[in-house]
């Protein structure tokens, strides 16, 4: 059962679902989204039977490992592997991308061919999101990562909001942007390794000694594509736009899980291939993180469109990620890993919801709103419990990862770590005052009646909010994948935690 | 006076020899221009009705043979023959390979009817004043331009001597033989008939201009070495005494001129626009695919085999010609509104990612090159056919508003037009990023700074141009659709040539391992 290419199974079942979809004659149109959402749950299945087969701390960086030769006069291999964090993003993709699937089930409601193409595109979109994050040659990854904007590019372009043009093009040209600076490094790692016709492999690039100035130009160029990517400020505008001209679920699936390719590969590609670099350059990172999460958050204060101050908090929440990542601490890298995992539900429940509230009431502005508590409570109820994961409240997922993020930057940056604190309170302003805004008050005037969740709705819903609650009072199964991943990571930096500085006071042993 | 006969029989070789000519190495461009005669002579012979059906066959039937030729006897046979004046190398033999590929399918387009009497995009009588009586009556009689078929032979024939010529009056004479028909098939489109002249005459000028300094510049570096071939120029740079250096690099950079024309490198680009938007858009493919396959052919023989040595001298103004037609192409494809400018300026800044490639002197450098080539010609092959059948009235739809919302009415054209667009971007899994790694790696590798400047220049450049066609597709699938724009129902000719072009491109950008495999071994000159 070893030998069974786990990797390549999960990310071919959505792109063969696709086809499908895609030759499904006009008379079954209809069908497209009942196909969709099984193949993606099969997906599911088989994702997690193959992170069953994943055994924590085995010693290797990465198992389920499928190599075999590609294009040998690129040095390129057709390589697949995960370690801690790569699965869990991989799991996390594939239990989000069925739940946007239901969620999206009336996205397009004139039906036909339009529709059919709009879940073909979600269920690429998964495979490109298997396959970026199992990669492990570095030429592989690239490819994945860039062919990955073509079906986005539809999703927004094509099924959005007025403005969905000018943001798919904003979102195309910033991505394409940072991709080709990284291509040039790309490129350039491979003359500075060791060559030969697997040269592209992730393990062959690791350890290489490179001069100062290569690695830091290196690093720059892969660093860049991943700030855009992730996204930081001040590269960030293009997010905004996508979320909000997109649709709820090509959001979610955008922002929980595509943005979080580029934290992750700041972890797998910047720390892991030039260590030097990346603590070279750890400072100004720092500062842009902190810089992130509390312009994010006061950006997000300040919006009157849901989803704008949705992808805002992102913004903020991307920082916090940043942050944990270049403290360099295993406290800190496991932080932040699992803050990646949270990050995607708690952003996918507040889109969804908020979509569903929209959907609803037909305006994404805030001020639209007000006094729905009680045209929809149970709506409300989980608009607010996920707006309190997103601001980390004890209990629920996210806190436990922004405290450990917290906590490992508190042991290297402490004045970073007290400023980004600040993030917390700022979240806490702009989830409560939106909330107030759109449910408190008198109940509104409405011309229709409006229903509540539907069962749909609650089917969509209830994942997320059993994740919140499983990662806020149980995160150790999920710890247990990570932590040997990050310390790996970090041995292969180079880099030791910090000695607590109470060590020798008693009370701390 | 018994002085001059004495040393003029001194110079005579004691008996005259023939020269050998190793005929299985040349096989292919016999068997084209073979084709080509016998096509003048259908033309004259053959009775009207048949003309149009003999000519595609016997063309197609040329080339076929001179392929099949190729690959099985040539490539066994490669040397130097016809007293150096033709070298059958590895770099010749994949150039001229795919020339013979790429002049089928353009065949296969010149040959569309859409339903008519003779090739669609061509004027039924070339010689008529547009607009003439005389024009009214050719098209009544239903005639048709048919001797576009030998033309093309012939050109195809200069083209596959460009990139195999040892000595640069050879060069010099397949540049000639490529380019006259070429002006002539820029000049017989059936519609818009005086856009098409002008474009003829001024390809004619300017291209008449670049032979004139190419013949120049060689005259000038005959007058250093004391020789026309690459070889013995490139030992006379090594081992010159020096009385003469002066000579050297303005021959260099007066053929450099001569071939950059060709491959439309800016500042020698200004006819191209003019010159793809007026041709018959079938000969617009053919030329942007084999003209540029040919000329950086003879690019690379002439500065790998006849210059390397001096390259410092002359490098500089080559790698500021590569910066400037990347940034000057890519940045003036933005404002056009045409879709054959469009792709005109496009291939320029292609012109000038191949450039980068040449600039890597390395074999890799080569390798990539060539692989270029065949990525980018068969993608574009592919992209002109299309650009032929979508029209509005009867006419090209050439202006880039009328593209608007193709996707909604015709979803198949609009999607493979579409998926060549990426290509050109040099999005991954497609051939043109494969091709854009295989020419920006060597660089990187080899090219030292400059190399790496060049490659940011490249990649930046690379941003804007995926900018202009992207909004391309933005106007096929984003737009509501134009009232009458439609992509006309095509004969299996036409369906071929996209076919064969669209599945290229997937291919070379999914699994190229072969076709690297075979340009890395074709890369190596005979000297």
């Amino acid at each position: 059962m070893t030998s069974f290419p786990w990797l390549t199974v999960i990310g071919v079942v959505p792109l063969v679902g696709a086809a499908i979809l895609a030759a499904l004659p006009a008379s079954v149109a209809d069908r497209a989204k009942h196909i969709a959402l099984g193949v993606s749950g099969v997906t599911l299945v088989l994702a997690v039977a193959g992170a069953l087969q994943f055994r924590a701390g085995s010693g290797q960086q990465f198992q389920l490992v499928e190599k075999h030769q590609w294009i040998p006069q690129f040095g390129v291999s057709y390589a697949l592997g995960v370690d801690g964090i790569a699965l869990v993003m991989i799991l996390m993709a594939v239990i989000l991308t069925p739940v946007c699937i239901l969620a999206a089930w009336n996205d397009v409601p004139e039906g036909g061919s339009r529709e059919k193409n709009y879940f073909a595109l979600l269920l690429v979109l998964e495979t490109f999101m298997v396959g970026v994050f199992a990669a492990t040659d570095v030429f592989l990854f690239y490819i994945l990562f860039e062919a990955m904007l073509i079906p986005v590019y539809f999703l927004i372009g094509s099924y959005g909001g007025p403005r969905r043009q000018y943001a798919a093009m904003k979102f195309l040209l910033y991505s394409l942007a940072g991709g080709l600076i990284m291509l040039v490094a790309v490129i350039a790692l491979y003359q500075y390794g060791p060559g030969g016709t697997d040269g592209f492999l992730v393990e062959r690039l690791t350890g290489l000694k490179l001069g100062a100035t290569p690695e830091r130009l290196m690093f720059l160029g892969f660093f860049v594509a991943f700030a855009i990517k992730a996204p930081m400020w001040p590269v960030h505008t293009w997010l905004p736009d996508a979320a909000t001209e997109s649709s709820p679920a090509t959001a979610v699936l955008l922002v929980g899980v595509l943005d979080k390719v580029g934290t992750f590969g700041m972890i797998r590609f910047c720390l892991q291939l030039f260590p030097e670099a990346s603590k070279w350059a750890t400072p100004v990172v720092i500062v842009l993180a902190v810089i992130s999460v509390l312009y994010g958050a006061l950006l997000a204060i300040g919006q009157t469109d849901m989803m704008r101050l949705i992808a805002y908090t992102s913004v903020s929440h991307f920082g916090f990620i940043v942050l944990g990542i270049f403290a360099m601490t295993t406290v800190g890298g496991a932080g932040s890993t699992l803050y990646m995992l949270n990050h995607g539900f708690s952003t996918a429940a507040l889109f969804l919801i908020a979509a569903m509230l929209i959907a609803r009431r037909g305006s994404k502005r805030i001020p639209d709103y007000g006094g729905w508590q009680k045209v929809t409570p149970a709506l409300a109820g989980v608009f607010l419990f996920a707006g309190m994961a997103s601001l980390a409240l004890p209990g629920l997922g996210p806190f436990v990862s922004e405290f450990l993020v917290l906590v490992g930057t508190f042991q290297r940056y402490r004045a970073a770590a007290v400023i980004a604190t600040f993030g917390i309170i700022l979240a806490a302003l702009y989830i409560l005052l939106m909330y107030k805004r759109m449910m408190g008050g008198p109940k509104p005037e409405l011309s229709a009646p409006v229903l509540d969740l539907s069962v749909r709705e609650k089917l969509v819903v209830a994942p997320l909010i059993a994740a919140f609650l499983f990662l806020g009072f149980y995160p150790k199964p999920v710890l247990d994948v990570l932590n040997p991943a990050v310390a790996t990571t970090l041995q292969k930096v180079g880099v030791h935690d910090p000695a607590p500085t109470l060590a020798a006071d008693g009370s701390s042993k | 006076m018994p002085a001059v006969t004495v040393s003029f029989a001194s110079a005579l070789p004691a008996a005259f020899q023939a020269t050998q000519v190793d005929y299985k190495a040349i096989a292919p461009m016999l068997v084209v221009f073979g084709g080509a005669l016998l096509g003048v002579l259908v033309e004259a012979f053959a009775p009207r009705r048949l003309r149009y059906l003999v000519q595609v066959g016997v063309a197609v039937v040329a080339l076929v043979v001179a392929f099949v030729v190729l690959v099985t006897v040539s490539v066994h046979d490669q040397g130097i023959t016809l007293a150096r004046a033709v070298v059958i190398d590895g770099p010749a033999l994949f150039l001229q390979g795919t020339l013979l590929a790429i002049t089928l399918l353009s065949v296969l387009t010149m040959a569309e009817r859409f339903g008519g009497e003779g090739p669609d995009a061509f004027t039924p009588m070339g010689a008529s004043v547009p607009g003439s009586p005389q024009e009214a009556a050719a098209l009544r009689a239903g005639l048709a331009t048919s001797e576009v078929f030998p033309l093309t032979l012939f050109s195809l024939g200069g083209m596959m001597l460009f990139p195999a010529a040892g000595d640069l009056l050879t060069m010099f004479i397949a540049l000639e033989v490529l380019s006259l028909p070429l002006y002539l098939l820029c000049g017989l489109a059936r519609r818009r008939r005086l856009l098409s002249q002008e474009a003829a005459l001024k390809y004619f000028l300017l291209g008449a201009f670049s032979s004139a300094f190419f013949l120049f510049g060689a005259a000038l570096l005959y007058g250093y070495s004391g020789s026309v071939y690459l070889s013995d120029i490139a030992k006379a740079v090594t081992t010159a005494s020096g009385d003469l250096d002066g000579l050297l690099l303005p021959g260099v950079v007066l053929v450099l001129v001569g071939l950059l024309f060709k491959v439309a490198a800016v500042p020698f680009h200004s006819w191209t626009p003019d010159v793809y938007q007026g041709a018959p858009t079938p000969v617009t493919g053919f030329m942007a695919a084999a003209t540029k396959i040919a000329a950086f052919g003879a690019i690379l023989r002439l500065v790998y085999v006849g210059l390397e040595a001096n390259r410092w001298d002359w490098r500089g103004g080559v790698i500021v010609v590569a910066a400037l037609t990347m940034v000057v192409g890519s940045v003036l494809s933005v404002t056009q509104t045409d879709i054959k400018r469009l792709l005109a300026y496009s291939s320029i800044a292609h012109a000038g990612f191949v450039l980068v490639a040449v600039l890597a002197f390395d074999r890799l450098g080569v390798a990539g090159v060539l692989f270029y080539l065949v990525a980018y010609s068969f993608t574009t092959i592919a992209a002109f056919a299309i650009v032929s059948m979508v029209r509005q009235g009867g006419s090209e739809a050439s202006h880039l508003s009328q593209w608007a919302g193709l996707g909604r009415n015709h979803p198949v054209v609009a999607f493979v037009f579409a998926f060549l667009l990426l290509a050109f971007a040099g999005i991954p899994l497609t051939s043109g990023f494969t091709a854009k790694f295989a020419a920006f790696a060597p660089a990187l590798a080899h090219g030292g700074t400059y190399g790496v400047w060049l490659v940011v220049i490249g990649v930046l450049c690379s941003v804007i141009t995926a900018f202009v066609y992207f909004r391309l597709i933005v106007l096929m699938y984003f737009t509501k659709p134009v009232e009458g724009v439609v992509a006309e129902q095509v004969s299996p000719l036409t369906t071929v040539a996209i076919t064969v072009g669209t599945l290229a491109t997937l291919v070379l950008g999914v699994v190229p391992a072969q076709v690297l495999e075979l340009a890395k071994s074709s890369s190596l000159f005979l000297r």
